[in-house]
């Protein structure tokens, strides 16, 4: 499966945010969206199934077009974990029974049930079919969420900053996650990010944005001191340390306080 | 990408069927509720001889003549208010993903209150007939219950058309509510500052919801419409669940939330208005019933929706029972007696928390 994205413009009401996005995604691939807050990192991200309605451009699914596409259709194609989790008083695998809502007819098959006992067990979270969402870690709740996307059966991912709630250990444990279903199932998925390690570990292409338009984008060669410091504004230095490449920021500007 | 090597778990089977049992339980407690409803009264009717006569027997006529003239009708119409208000209740709170979310949400109480002051203080339809107050009569009652009918469905016309300008949003349509309310309220109490006493008294007095104001057509009308909203809320559970885990996840499954949002919210508000037209006021069911049923058997629309069908009608038909006996030989309408009857039992579920 592949999305392809072309001359993309999206306004909120007459202010531009993303201005002529073109790029494409391939079949098991991890994408990173990058840039500063506030460039339109989730904008694009929910461009790509239709959350948001960009004003130009056409986003591609497989050669059809998405927006002449059926919601359902799109839902069976496309999972999205958005970065805000609702809760409410259901368990865990309610929660993620509703991830086949885009599948089911007038009620729920056995198989739907199968279908949700065997992503429980995928991802190692058994124990926690019959907890209350509403009294979950953050960690958790974003297990549920991927899971959740998971049984939608999607060729791609969208991941809004899965990372973004978590400690190190459940930051590290999503992320190996996500890559490894994305291997073993031959998917894609699409991040938007802020921890460059992260990205710069987990994701095999990157997408700068930087003022509502591409700045950079390809593999891991992209990803130099120069391009961070022209998106970033931030100087910084690129290393090796364990044999793990890093991203430290040259110099802790200290703040004056004003 | 498939899963195949799953199974359907033991235990989460289990706690679906205990959901089931709860609903089952709810039902079966309805109908023993009904049945008692119909025996207790100025007259008592021995149980037997009520289902008796229910079952097509002639026990005595006096008895045939209360219970099919009376009680049934008025029991009936506690239960399919009481399953309208409630129903429409637990949609507008999912639509609305507001808590407050209630029939009267959007004002259709106040407006429908306002189509009867109309009617009574302008067009002159009189005053009301009571049981209990007999110097309070409205002559020509249809003409009433148009009226505030209309006035319901002005609410939802305007908060339609506002919502289409500013877009479906919840806050756009839980604020355009509140502010149709006051509007409404304001408009009330500006007819009843010009009326005479008796116009005043039938206006207050149409306010004070009573289920024993409808006649079996109205109560097979009013049945009809709740029961079409029903069947409408249930097969929109999913879509419901899906907006009640927020607005980008139910567009990320392919909901078309907007129009979700708009159908949903006419569909309550036309169950509102049809009960409000021939009843009068009965607020608290429809804000408090699927509160209480959530405390016991959780958020999933599911079980939710249909729990709190069952939960209404219990909690209306249980309030006018006590209303028709705690004061005998008078009769208190129903609507003063809900909150008496609920608010206690809904703090109670709000002190102890959810059920584990």
């Amino acid at each position: 499966m592949t999305l392809s994205v072309q001359d993309l413009s999206f306004f909120y009401w007459n202010r531009e945010v993303l201005n002529e996005i073109a790029f494409s995604i391939g079949k098991c691939e991890i994408v990173a969206i990058l840039g500063p807050n506030g460039v339109g990192k989730t904008t694009l991200l929910k461009c790509l199934n239709r959350i948001l309605q960009p004003r130009e451009g056409v986003v591609y699914l497989d050669g059809k077009d998405l927006f002449r596409l059926d919601g359902s259709e799109i839902a069976r194609n496309i999972g999205y974990v958005p970065q805000r989790i609702e809760t409410g008083r259901l368990t865990a695998f309610d929660a993620v029974l509703l991830g086949r809502k885009p599948h089911i007819g007038w009620d729920i098959s056995e198989n739907d049930l199968r279908m949700v006992d065997a992503v429980f067990r995928r991802l190692a979270m058994e124990h926690l079919r019959l907890s209350y969402i509403d009294e979950m870690s953050g960690g958790e709740l974003q297990k549920v969420a991927i899971a959740r996307a998971l049984v939608q059966e999607p060729r791609i991912l969208l991941l809004d900053e899965p990372t973004s709630n978590l400690d190190l250990k459940n930051q590290v444990a999503i992320l190996s996650t996500i890559s490894r279903i994305v291997r073993e199932h031959g998917i894609s998925a699409v991040m938007t990010m802020h921890d460059l390690n992260h990205a710069i570990r987990y994701a095999d292409r990157f997408i700068f944005l930087r003022n509502g338009r591409i700045h950079a984008h390809g593999g891991p060669e992209t990803i130099t001191p120069k391009t961070i410091e022209e998106v970033y504004g931030l100087p910084v230095i690129i290393g090796k340390l364990g044999g793990v490449t890093c991203i430290v920021p040259e110099s802790c500007p200290v703040s004056t306080g004003a | 990408m498939h899963f195949a090597d799953g199974e359907v778990p033991g235990d989460y089977v289990g706690y679906v069927h205990k959901k089931v049992l709860w609903l089952t339980g709810g039902f079966f407690f309805l109908l023993v509720l009904l049945v008692y409803s119909i025996s207790v009264g100025a007259v008592a009717i021995p149980v037997s001889d009520v289902f008796l006569t229910l079952f097509g027997q002639n026990v005595s006529h006096q008895y045939d003549a209360i219970i099919w003239n009376i009680r049934l009708p008025q029991a009936l119409t506690a239960v399919a208010a009481g399953c309208g208000l409630a129903v429409a209740g637990v949609a507008m709170q999912s639509i609305l993903r507001n808590p407050l979310g209630s029939p009267f949400t959007l004002g259709i109480s106040n407006a429908g209150a306002f189509g009867a002051a109309f009617s009574v203080i302008v067009l002159g339809t009189g005053t009301m007939q009571s049981r209990v107050a007999d110097a309070i009569t409205i002559n020509n009652p249809y003409v009433t219950t148009i009226m505030a009918f209309l006035f319901c469905l002005l609410a939802t016309a305007v908060i339609l058309l506002i919502s289409r300008v500013r877009g479906a949003s919840p806050e756009v349509m839980v604020l355009a509510g509140v502010a149709l309310s006051s509007l409404f309220t304001a408009g009330t109490m500006f007819l009843q500052y010009f009326s005479s006493d008796a116009q005043l008294a039938a206006v207050v007095f149409w306010t004070f919801g009573d289920v024993g104001r409808a006649n079996w057509p109205e109560l097979g009308f009013m049945s009809l419409i709740v029961a079409a909203a029903t069947v409408y809320f249930v097969a929109n559970r999913w879509n419901y669940n899906a907006i009640d885990a927020g607005d980008e996840t139910a567009k990320g499954l392919g909901v078309n939330v907007g129009r979700v949002r708009l159908a949903g919210m006419v569909a309550a508000a036309l169950v509102s208005a049809v009960i409000v037209a021939f009843l009068g006021v009965i607020g608290f069911v429809g804000l408090v019933c699927p509160h209480m049923v959530r405390r016991v058997i959780g958020d999933d629309q599911r079980y939710l929706i249909p729990g709190s069908c069952l939960m209404g009608g219990i909690l209306l038909l249980a309030s006018d029972t006590v209303a028709r006996v705690i004061v005998a030989p008078y009769v208190l309408p129903v609507a003063v007696l809900t909150a008496f009857m609920g608010a206690p039992v809904f703090i109670y579920l709000l002190l102890r928390g959810y059920r584990r």
